[in-house]
């Protein structure tokens, strides 16, 4: 879909600068976001209550803490497949530190986030040095860590975790959920990283012309590790939220996350090619999925419906983007 | 004259297959020298020598008195020797001046500590700067570069090349792509370089400009240098037929 310069360009035609808007912020996700709650609203009458709301907010902390990574990979022009797979091997790691180690609870934090940070550098490495092109690399991360999972806890959930950790994901500080207020956090850091530093400068500029970037001196290996690495780190991160909530390290917590985390992105206004890409975008592409799998629980919609759902608008998302590039072509 | 980048004896396979068989010569200071040749001679290969993009298999790159072989294209840009490709090597998603500074943001400190936090400011500023002095016509330069016409993303090409006072600049087919106009304000444009002592290397399939503004003539065939000559010593036939093989 066209960025939000494309109009201005024809407006001012000479020497005069003007600032564009920065990144391509799509307004069609917000519309599409109020359409949602509109129709969301009538339907179901407890669709605007604070019970809900909250519900709605933690769907969206998983799903967005998730995109947030995926925004990154696909800015530059990757895919991280293994998110879901990642986030379930992290929270059993974490459990396993909690609840069977007899470790001090707080170090399940560091360990579910250094889980996921070797699970997404190890993707990282692959993908670089070995070559193989990461949508492989990570579909392989996929089934390895989900199988990690599986086999340390004899596909068993881990229960019996602390208070304090449980906190992380059920607690309420002022009334906001802890996932939540990690989201937002979250979102914030990585938004100024996109937008301000030369990481995420070179981010989007990989996934624009990786060979351009490579003959500038863009040390690009190091750049896709560390992206994948942050993606893992994410992942990680919503394995521990996902764990603390559920008060358990699920083997088979987060299935088909990076489904609904890579829909997200990309309806967040994310190229799927890489090169452009907006933290708020995820932010409100991550809000869609959330106020729609909520949606779908409120109407007593069966949950196999929501990966139906999920995978069409991610497809239509998609068509849409191409139909719009090639009306620009 | 000596000269200030030296290739000596470079060769280059890939694989069984034999690019570059041993290239050798000179380029001085405010010198243009025009690599010619016919597709796949080994002019695009040897300039990703030059510029550290390949490694080369044997030979050595020296640029005044030191041997630069085999270094990272960003070290080699830090040196001074910048390259226009021929498709530019743009990032059309990213505004001009992210592409001018690309892989060289000015970086912000904080309290004493380098970050990795872009100066937008400086940069900025340094990228009109440039674009004036260039004299280039852009609408803006917080457009996004793909939106731009061939000749405008040219044009942020060479500011990108010219932003750091480069000691040696390459250019691949500059004006393959360009209106009349415009290739004449690339000719005006290598004329000034050498004006300034900067060694060009200009890769060209248009003879025309290659006898308006280099100062000697590389014909490379099969990967070797097969003629090395003044401009004002050989005519446009030599050159064809230095090119094609038929002498």
């Amino acid at each position: 879909m066209p960025a939000a310069d494309t109009k201005t360009l024809s407006l001012k035609d000479g020497t005069v600068s003007f600032r564009k808007a920065r990144g391509a912020l799509r307004i069609e996700s917000l519309i599409v976001l109020a359409i949602l709650v509109v129709a969301m609203s009538f339907a179901s009458p407890y669709f605007f209550t604070v019970a809900n709301i909250f519900n709605i907010v933690l769907a969206t902390s998983t799903i967005g803490i998730l995109a947030l990574g995926a925004t990154f990979v696909i800015g530059s022009a990757g895919i991280d497949l293994s998110l879901g797979s990642i986030l379930a091997f992290a929270g059993v790691i974490g459990a396993l530190v909690a609840a069977k180690l007899g470790l001090p609870w707080w170090l399940a934090v560091p360990a579910c986030l250094l889980a996921g940070a070797l699970a997404g550098w190890i993707n990282g490495l692959v993908i670089t040095f070995g070559r193989v092109p990461a949508f492989v690399a990570t579909l392989g991360m996929m089934g390895v860590a989900r199988g990690i999972a599986l086999l340390i806890t004899d596909g068993q959930a881990i229960f019996g975790l602390p208070n304090a950790l449980i906190w992380l994901g059920q607690g309420r500080p002022f009334g906001i959920p802890v996932p939540a207020i990690v989201f937002i956090l979250a979102a914030i850091i990585l938004h100024l990283v996109l937008s301000f530093t030369r990481f995420g400068r070179h981010t989007l500029v990989i996934g624009d012309n990786e060979r351009g970037a490579r003959a500038m001196g863009v040390p690009v290996r190091a750049l896709r590790i560390k992206i994948y690495t942050l993606s893992g780190v994410m992942a990680g991160l919503a394995g521990l939220m996902t764990m603390a909530r559920v008060n358990a390290g699920d083997p088979t917590a987060g299935m088909n996350a990076e489904l609904a985390a890579i829909t997200a992105a990309i309806i967040g206004g994310t190229n799927l090619f890489g090169g452009r890409a907006t933290i708020l975008g995820t932010v409100i592409g991550a809000l869609i999925m959330g106020v729609l799998q909520n949606g779908l629980n409120l109407l007593a919609i069966p949950a196999f419906w929501q990966q139906i759902s999920i995978g069409m608008v991610l497809v239509v998302a998609v068509w849409f983007d191409q139909l719009a590039k090639q009306d620009k072509e | 004259m000596t000269g200030m980048l030296q290739l000596r004896d470079i060769k280059k396979h890939f694989g069984p297959v034999e690019v570059l068989r041993g290239v050798s010569f000179d380029i001085a200071a405010g010198e243009c020298v025009a690599l010619v040749g016919d597709n796949g001679a080994g002019k695009s290969t040897l300039m990703k020598i030059i510029t550290g993009v390949y490694q080369a298999s044997a030979g050595e790159v020296i640029l005044g008195d030191r041997n630069i072989t085999g270094t990272a294209p960003g070290d080699i840009r830090q040196l001074g020797i910048e390259m226009i490709y021929q498709n530019l090597e743009l990032a059309s998603q990213q505004d001009v001046t992210a592409n001018i500074f690309l892989g060289r943001e000015p970086t912000r400190t904080v309290m004493g500590l380098k970050t990795g936090i872009i100066d937008f400011k400086s940069a900025r500023k340094q990228a009109e700067e440039m674009i004036r002095q260039l004299g280039a016509r852009l609408p803006s330069i917080d457009i996004q570069v793909g939106h731009l016409s061939g000749g405008q993303q040219q044009s942020v090409a060479i500011a990108r090349a010219l932003t750091f006072s480069p000691k040696v600049v390459i250019m691949d087919e500059p004006t393959a792509a360009l209106a009349v106009r415009e290739i004449q304000h690339v000719l005006d444009l290598i004329k000034e370089l050498k004006g300034r002592g900067i060694a060009v290397i200009l890769i060209s399939h248009r003879l025309t400009d290659v006898f308006e503004v280099a100062d000697r003539i590389v014909a490379l065939r099969q990967g070797v240098v097969i003629a090395d000559e003044p401009t004002a010593k050989t005519t446009m036939q030599k050159v064809v037929a230095h090119i094609v093989g038929a002498q």
